[in-house]
């Protein structure tokens, strides 16, 4: 029975990690920048929320405006930061990205204070029973509303125009932007839909731990950041299914092995993975051009 | 040209014993106090640490996020074993020394385990690796019996002061000055300006790589070793995540693969935080968004590859700036890969 319940708290945990793991895959993908603000940008979509929340509006109504404030300010982000260094040294970009988490986080810090602030509940939390074991609704809401945007991005890059042009770039830049595709739209568009996603986890992510602070995006982004090597980053696929193993793991270690220890055997995995497998899961060898 | 590079080595070490002199004739006199003391010591500390990281991300063009883990493998090991060594008596410079190499030897190994798979490959998986091993270090001394745990370790000789400190990085520095003028060190050099070519050349990437990270993981124990014996005790928090960037934005800002810019900035972004206490809020809102606008607009950082050098600047001052400035401006700095 416990197992049953440690694997259903694996499903809700692992679902938040992959739909941010997403956005980084996604981001990588698409110019090879491991986006370390994304993180950042999830802590601030459960602000966005938290104040949304805060202010009455209904549950569709804190949702549309946390994605939509943080595709916004996923878009700024890479246009005042990223954008510049397009044709730098990937080393360049790198650090940006570290500065850009750190400034959104000491922002947040400065602006909401560093107390972790109590999630309104929007939803009420109502316990099912099935037979000896116990569900949160939050918990079938967090699996069922993750699993639906995940559906609908596969759809999007696999059937629409926006989303084939997402692959096109994502394969070869030069060649996408000789076949008419707006490379630079193309990028915003990623980031547009990588930071909505990191919004919809930071709020399920709140929901889950019913408190918002300004260090709130710091371990689950890392920890998606996990998800989405292990998966093979750049493999929206493997994102998913990432995020899933990364939940499960976590929370079996948690129950069976020890709680203070679980960090350090998720982070454990990651070196495992990269000296075993570097491509991750799906990923498959590719032979460097010169 | 040898008998040149002598007189130079000579006028060097000049400036130093004088310097060292100055500074300790100051506070003997008092005009320093104790607690600039202190943080001149920090200086000494950080000044080593982002020197050893200088090597990995300025000359060898890999970014690494887990230098405070390295300092706190240092730290430990140095304290446990110190504190172990309390009982023989030994005189202060055998202790401590002991103690330091120990650290560092520690440090180093894991460096190397940690790195090797991380190097064997292109790209940014040293910083993931090295990001993923800061956090698992923290987890583990934090959990650990004979670490102290969350509460700390405490009773750890407090050996360390200016006096050797300063000492142990004028000893670092130059050896990493002598180890980048080395053939070993145009080999790690070149691994920056193309790895590719690097390789087509004959120069064993993977074999360099390495041992650029296992020297710069060295240093960053002997580093954190001397911040142990400084601080007298140990908290597993101090060596977290921010740690390892402020010794990023030390290097970024002294300019990737200036080891003058690195003193330079260890000095100044050491200090400032102290003297600015009232800004103490802002202090990373300040450096991460001078991180950002570094990169786009000066991604070299202040100094570039340049090094600034006494002895040029006496024969011909002229000259000097001339050379700094085109090594400052980054001509020949394309960074690693594409």
């Amino acid at each position: 029975m416990i197992f049953i319940q440690q694997m259903i708290n694996g499903l809700q945990i692992g679902s938040i990690y992959a739909v941010i793991a997403l956005g980084y895959t996604m981001v990588y993908g698409i110019i090879k920048l491991i986006n370390f603000a994304h993180g950042e940008v999830m802590m601030m979509g459960a602000y966005f929320a938290f104040l949304a929340a805060s202010a009455g509006m209904p549950v569709w109504a804190v949702f549309l405006i946390s994605m939509v404030g943080s595709a916004l300010l996923g878009m700024a982000i890479e246009r005042v930061a990223y954008k510049p260094l397009r044709e730098a040294p990937r080393i360049s970009a790198l650090i940006t990205a570290i500065g850009m988490s750190l400034f959104l986080q000491n922002l947040a810090l400065v602006i909401f204070k560093a107390d972790p602030k109590v999630m309104p509940r929007i939803i009420p939390t109502t316990p099912i029973n099935i037979g000896s074991i116990q569900i949160s609704n939050i918990t079938i809401i967090t699996f069922t509303v993750s699993v639906v945007f995940m559906i609908l991005l596969t759809f999007f890059i696999s059937k629409t125009k926006p989303g084939k042009a997402m692959r096109a770039v994502s394969e070869d830049k030069e060649a996408a932007t000789l076949m008419g595709i707006n490379a630079n739209s193309t990028i915003t568009l990623t980031f547009a839909i990588g930071s909505a996603l990191a919004a919809l986890g930071g709020i399920l992510y709140a929901l889950a731990y019913t408190q918002v602070a300004p260090t709130l995006g710091v371990l689950p982004g890392l920890k998606a950041f996990v998800a989405a090597v292990l998966g093979g980053i750049g493999i929206i696929p493997g994102a998913m299914i990432g995020g899933f193993i990364l939940g499960f793991v976590e929370t079996f270690a948690k129950a069976y092995i020890s709680g203070r220890w679980a960090d350090a055997i998720v982070f454990g995995i990651l070196i495992l993975v990269l000296s075993v497998k570097p491509t991750g899961i799906l990923g498959k060898n590719v032979r460097e051009k010169v | 040209m040898d008998f040149n590079n002598k007189k130079n080595y000579l006028f060097n070490l000049g400036a130093v014993i004088i310097f060292f002199v100055i500074l300790k004739l100051l506070m003997n006199g008092n005009v320093i106090n104790r607690y600039y003391q202190g943080i001149i010591v920090f200086i000494c500390i950080n000044i080593i640490v982002a020197g050893s990281l200088n090597l990995t991300l300025g000359f060898l063009g890999q970014l690494a996020l887990g230098h405070a883990g390295f300092m706190a493998v240092g730290a430990y090991s140095s304290a446990l074993l110190s504190i172990y060594l309390r009982s023989l008596e030994l005189p202060v410079i055998m202790h401590l020394g002991t103690a330091l190499l120990f650290g560092g030897l520690i440090s180093g190994i894991i460096g190397y385990l940690i790195g090797l798979p991380a190097l064997r490959l292109r790209g940014d998986y040293l910083a993931i690796i090295t990001l993923g091993f800061g956090e698992i270090i923290r987890v583990v001394i934090n959990n650990l019996k004979f670490t102290g745990g969350a509460q700390g370790l405490s009773g750890i000789p407090k050996i360390a002061n200016f006096t050797n400190a300063y000492w142990i990085a004028v000893v670092v520095l130059a050896f990493l000055y002598a180890l980048i003028r080395s053939r070993h060190g145009r080999a790690i050099i070149s691994i920056r300006e193309d790895e590719i070519a690097a390789e087509a050349v004959g120069i064993d990437t993977v074999k360099y790589k390495a041992l650029g990270f296992t020297i710069s993981a060295f240093f960053a124990g002997i580093g954190g070793g001397l911040f142990a014996h400084y601080m007298a005790y140990l908290d597993p928090s101090i060596f977290n995540f921010m740690k390892s960037v402020e010794i990023v934005v030390i290097v970024v800002l002294g300019g990737m693969g200036s080891l003058t810019g690195t003193i330079l900035a260890s000095a100044v972004l050491t200090s400032l935080p102290e003297l600015l206490r009232n800004f103490s809020e802002y202090r990373l809102l300040i450096y991460s968004f001078v991180l950002v606008v570094m990169m786009i607009f000066r991604p070299q950082g202040i100094f570039g590859t340049a090094e600034f050098s006494l002895k040029n600047l006496m024969s011909s001052p002229k000259g000097f700036m001339k050379k700094m400035k085109r090594d400052a401006s980054g001509d020949d700095l394309n960074g690693g890969g594409k």
